[in-house]
């Protein structure tokens, strides 16, 4: 059994100076959640609350002929019965790249005349019980004409092949240019070429999506679990309101992972609250969920890369094609982070990458954390594998040759702003793992294998992102923060509270912090790409030093001293000590509740709302150049594993972590996120496969979609750098999503050292181990090149 | 519906509650109840967040009908509240080792572990990773988890001792 390194718990880092950054406090939510007593969406009820059921498609593809809802209107206890007629406005148009390059294609709120999908939204019920709800569903009754339907990207961009939508069936194509890959790709020394294919995957929150609606004072609250509270102004147009009159709370998630990034129950809860004026509550049950929520996009990833002999790369050709399913949702956003990171930490001089997102009649695929940035891991790093193959270099060797380096240029003609340790978490990574892995007998082999990736933080730079905070210094020294934040889980509310607590001198006790409502609280955008950190980061940041600017003064003028020889720590206001002083007994010192009294008297606002925004600029879609993301965080995943030849089982030995995160805000949370995003890359690379044939699921139940549980894989042991050089607050970068993206790639170098064969295709199931045993590994042992 | 009148026995308290036939405790307990630590998460007996324990075994709320709890106890994470509202041991290992990150299985989690270290004492790790294989948990990767109830076995008294009582 591996070691765990534990987090420094009690104390800042050593040398930055920091009392509260750089410590692992429980929080107020973490406090909560192991007391069992937050309260999500689900948990919440209200007098005369009816019960919430959307009545989906049970065909792929099909006109309809005819809805018939007097049965399900006539049940005892229904309130409503609603199609498409009855939806104020019924179409939904997301130009999720802000309208860059995509087709403008609108979903229907509620299908109407054709469903494109199975599971797709057809009508909406509130009862009085959820059983009412659920038998009046059965009773709609709709007549379906069946129509062809295309269930893959292949088909889909074939001549003649049916169409899911007038407009065609590509959603978007994005291509970056540098250099002259053929001339590149023409001259290289070697060249290598690879196939590889992913899978539809499912978030597979523990909490399902739900939320409560109800009208207050003529506004349609809805009280949900969302990372979007931004969607008050689509559900305001779909229901044909002011924007005024319809507000999202969203609650503590249990889980989110970029599926509750979309709207999931808001739109169908709001028009049955808005018809019915009494409260509703929607949860979609684990079943329905796995039907009909958007899912992680399949990929198709063509690559071919040149190198010199001594590994240096010359140039790389990319082609994508990611299935979007049947409506757009965020897939032009995905497919544009797959090609911005599609040759990953690596120079590459010439690039040719083309990524495009196509309509199917599968489920809608959407944001998953990766976020297309994902998936192209297990396509570069697999072509750096080959490359030292090929060449007989070591991979990692392979890897220092063409690590991106700060200033280096990347093939959308930026100059990376900050340091890049990837060949420092490489190193860290590797060295967890200790001695290489032997098997464990005979039909048994060893492997070790290595990942590195890239990461955005940050939402793509043409968005000129934003985020506002509002802090409170009140009369008692305590503090209100007020953040339009919403929280997944990883502790994006508690982080701001202690930057806010680091800079003000506020104990952590003494904040509390209201966020995620979108009429109460300062705008913060999305929970999503990784931003919060970043964003709403540097805003309390931004917001916390001006306040503190504001009121330092008072406080000098109080203790008799520069402004700039003042200390806010630990609930007080004092001089700066300085070695000399220590010997001193008694230093002056005001507490936050005297200052906060002085500023009163004085007439010193001690409440303080300020706006941080990204950096501007742009990006061009014919050219392929421009500015894409602020920034990135760099890591190295490495893993022992074994396979069993006879079966094809691939066991999990040993796993380790390593990313740049800047600065650990707080290490225990950093180091969940590496933790859970490997285990979670863990199950994405070997057992989780959300397979549909035709349009139909293979399986409905919760109970055949493996995601990893307590005994598949060993602890992952974590390593962090922090280099202080990321955009965020005190130098952070973000590292929600980064470490789920190097897994796949992991595991598949491990694989192939194991047995000589490449795996191409996810997940790795023994089935398919078992397939590439059948080739040439069978009749000798792989296990070359170790690396480190 | 015609619903009946029930007696359960929860967290050391008798309610009534008026419950159709084919309510399921988990609904019963959330909704009627109150419990929102008894959460919904696959109506499968997969996931492991309905967990509570049934005259000190845990099972899944959303596998068993409201009536079949008649005449038993039950216990929810509430009902390990210390009086005065301190946290139980276990909770606190929680707590201290980060074991949890959204929080939803959480209560699961640590119904499930209780049982095990009382039925165990000192686990091996391996024997933890078995006990809590049917509850699932997307966040964590569940080494903290691991390290909590490893932490907690350590401090906890053996099998049978007072300190293991809710």
């Amino acid at each position: 059994m591996t070691v765990v390194e534990q987090p420094s718990l009690t104390r800042g880092e050593p040398g930055t100076g920091y009392r509260v950054v750089g410590t692992s406090p429980a929080h107020h939510d973490f406090v909560d959640k192991v007391k069992g007593s937050l309260r999500y969406a689900a948990d919440w009820r209200l007098p005369g609350m009816l019960a919430g059921r959307v009545v989906r498609s049970q065909v792929p593809c099909a006109r309809i002929v005819s809805i018939d809802v007097t049965r399900a209107r006539a049940l005892a206890g229904v309130a409503a019965v609603l199609i498409a007629a009855d939806v104020p406005s019924n179409r939904i148009v997301e130009l999720a790249s802000g309208g860059l390059a995509e087709l403008e294609v609108a979903m229907p709120v509620l299908a109407t005349g054709r469903v494109r999908y199975l599971g797709e939204p057809v009508a909406l019920i509130a009862a009085a019980s959820q059983q009412i709800a659920d038998e009046a569903a059965d009773l709609v009754s709709v007549e379906y004409e069946e129509l062809p339907g295309v269930f893959d990207v292949e088909t889909a961009l074939a001549d003649g092949a049916p169409r899911v939508h007038e407009a065609g069936n590509t959603l978007v194509t994005w291509e970056i240019h540098s250099g002259e890959v053929g001339t590149a790709l023409a001259a290289a020394d070697v060249v290598v070429e690879g196939e590889y294919r992913t899978q539809h995957v499912e978030h597979a929150y523990l909490e399902p999506e739900a939320g409560v609606g109800w009208v207050e004072n003529g506004v349609v609250t809805l009280r949900v679990s969302t990372q979007v509270i931004d969607h008050a102004a689509a559900i305001a147009g779909i229901l044909g309101l002011p924007l005024s009159k319809v507000r999202v709370i969203a609650a503590y998630m249990g889980g989110g992972f970029g599926g509750k990034e979309d709207m999931t129950v808001e739109p169908y809860l709001a028009l049955l609250v808005w018809h019915t004026g009494r409260p509703v509550r929607m949860i979609w049950d684990r079943q329905e969920s796995l039907l009909a929520s958007t899912k992680r996009h399949p990929f198709i990833m063509r690559y071919r890369t040149g190198a010199r002999s001594d590994g240096t790369i010359t140039g790389q050709q990319v082609e994508i094609l990611g299935d979007a399913g049947a409506y757009p949702c965020l897939s032009p956003r995905v497919l544009f982070a797959a090609a911005a990171l599609a040759c990953g930490p690596y120079r590459v001089p010439n690039a040719r990458i083309v990524s495009s997102a196509v309509f199917t009649n599968n489920v809608p695929a959407s944001a998953f954390r990766g976020f297309g940035a994902m998936q192209v891991v297990f396509g570069y790093e697999s072509q750096m594998d080959m490359i030292a193959e090929r060449l007989g270099l070591s991979r990692t060797e392979v890897r220092e040759r063409n690590f991106l380096a700060k200033g280096d240029e990347i093939p959308t003609g930026e100059r990376l702003a900050t340091s890049v340790e990837v060949g420092e978490s490489m190193r860290r990574a590797l060295a967890m793992l200790g001695e290489p892995p032997q098997p464990s007998g005979p039909g048994k082999r060893a492997g070790r294998g290595v990942g590195c990736n890239r990461h955005p933080y940050g939402r793509a730079i043409w968005f000129r992102d934003r985020a506002s905070a509002w802090l409170t210094l009140q009369a008692d020294g305590t503090m209100l923060i007020r953040s339009g934040i919403t929280d997944l889980g990883a502790g994006q509310a508690a982080s701001l509270c202690q930057i806010a607590a680091e800079i003000l001198g506020v104990p952590l006790d003494g904040i509390s912090i209201y966020i995620g409502d979108s009429a109460l609280n300062p705008p913060a955008g999305g929970t999503f790409a990784t931003r919060q950190l970043y964003m709403s980061g540097n805003a309390v940041l931004k917001a916390a030093r001006e306040l503190r600017d504001r009121i330092a003064p008072v406080a000098a003028e109080m203790l008799g001293l520069p402004p700039g020889e003042l200390v806010f720590a630990d609930g007080t206001v004092s001089p700066r000590r300085r070695p000399e002083d220590v010997a001193a007994t008694v230093s002056p010192s005001l507490t936050l509740a005297e200052l906060a009294a002085a500023c009163e008297r004085r007439g010193v606002h001690t409440s303080h709302l300020s706006v941080w925004r990204a950096e501007a600029g742009s990006f061009d879609p014919r050219t392929g150049q421009g500015d894409t993301f602020p920034d990135y965080t760099y890591g190295t995943h490495a893993a022992d594993v074994e396979v069993d030849v006879e079966t094809g089982q691939v066991t999990v030995l040993r796993y380790a972590a390593c990313h740049d995160v800047g600065r650990a805000i707080n290490p225990m949370r950093v180091q969940g996120q590496l933790q859970g995003g490997a285990v979670q890359g863990l199950g994405y690379a070997l057992t989780e496969d959300l397979a549909i044939e035709d349009g139909y699921p293979q399986s409905g139940l919760f109970a055949s979609y493996l995601t990893p549980n307590s005994c598949d894989f060993p602890d992952v042991q974590v390593d962090v750098i922090e280099s202080g050089e990321g955009k965020g607050p005190l130098g952070a970068r973000g590292i929600g999503e980064p470490p789920i993206g190097n897994v796949a790639a992991t595991i598949a170098s491990a694989i192939h050292d194991a047995i000589g064969v490449r795996p191409t295709q996810l997940p790795m199931t023994p089935e398919r181990v078992a397939a590439l045993l059948d080739g040439p590994a069978r009749r000798g042992p792989g296990g070359r090149d170790h690396p480190g | 519906m015609t619903m009946r009148n029930l007696l359960l026995a929860v967290n050391g308290r008798d309610h009534h509650v008026w419950a159709a036939p084919s309510a399921s405790l988990l609904d019963v307990l959330h909704d009627e109840l109150g419990l929102a630590d008894v959460r919904y998460g696959c109506g499968e007996g997969v996931c492991g967040t309905c967990t509570v324990l049934l005259d000190g075994d845990p099972v899944s709320a959303c596998l068993m009908l409201a009536v079949q709890a008649v005449g038993h106890q039950v216990v929810t994470l509430q009902g390990l509240m210390r009086p005065g509202g301190a946290m139980h041991p276990i909770q606190e290992c929680f707590l201290r080792l980060g074991a949890s990150q959204c929080g939803f299985c959480t209560p699961g989690m640590v119904l499930t572990a209780l049982d095990l270290v009382r039925r165990c004492g000192r686990p091996t790790r391996d024997e933890i990773r078995y006990a809590l294989v049917g509850n699932l948990c997307r966040c964590t990767g569940y080494t903290k988890i691991l390290d909590a109830v490893e932490e907690y076995a350590a401090v906890a008294e053996p099998p049978g001792g007072e300190s293991a009582a809710p």
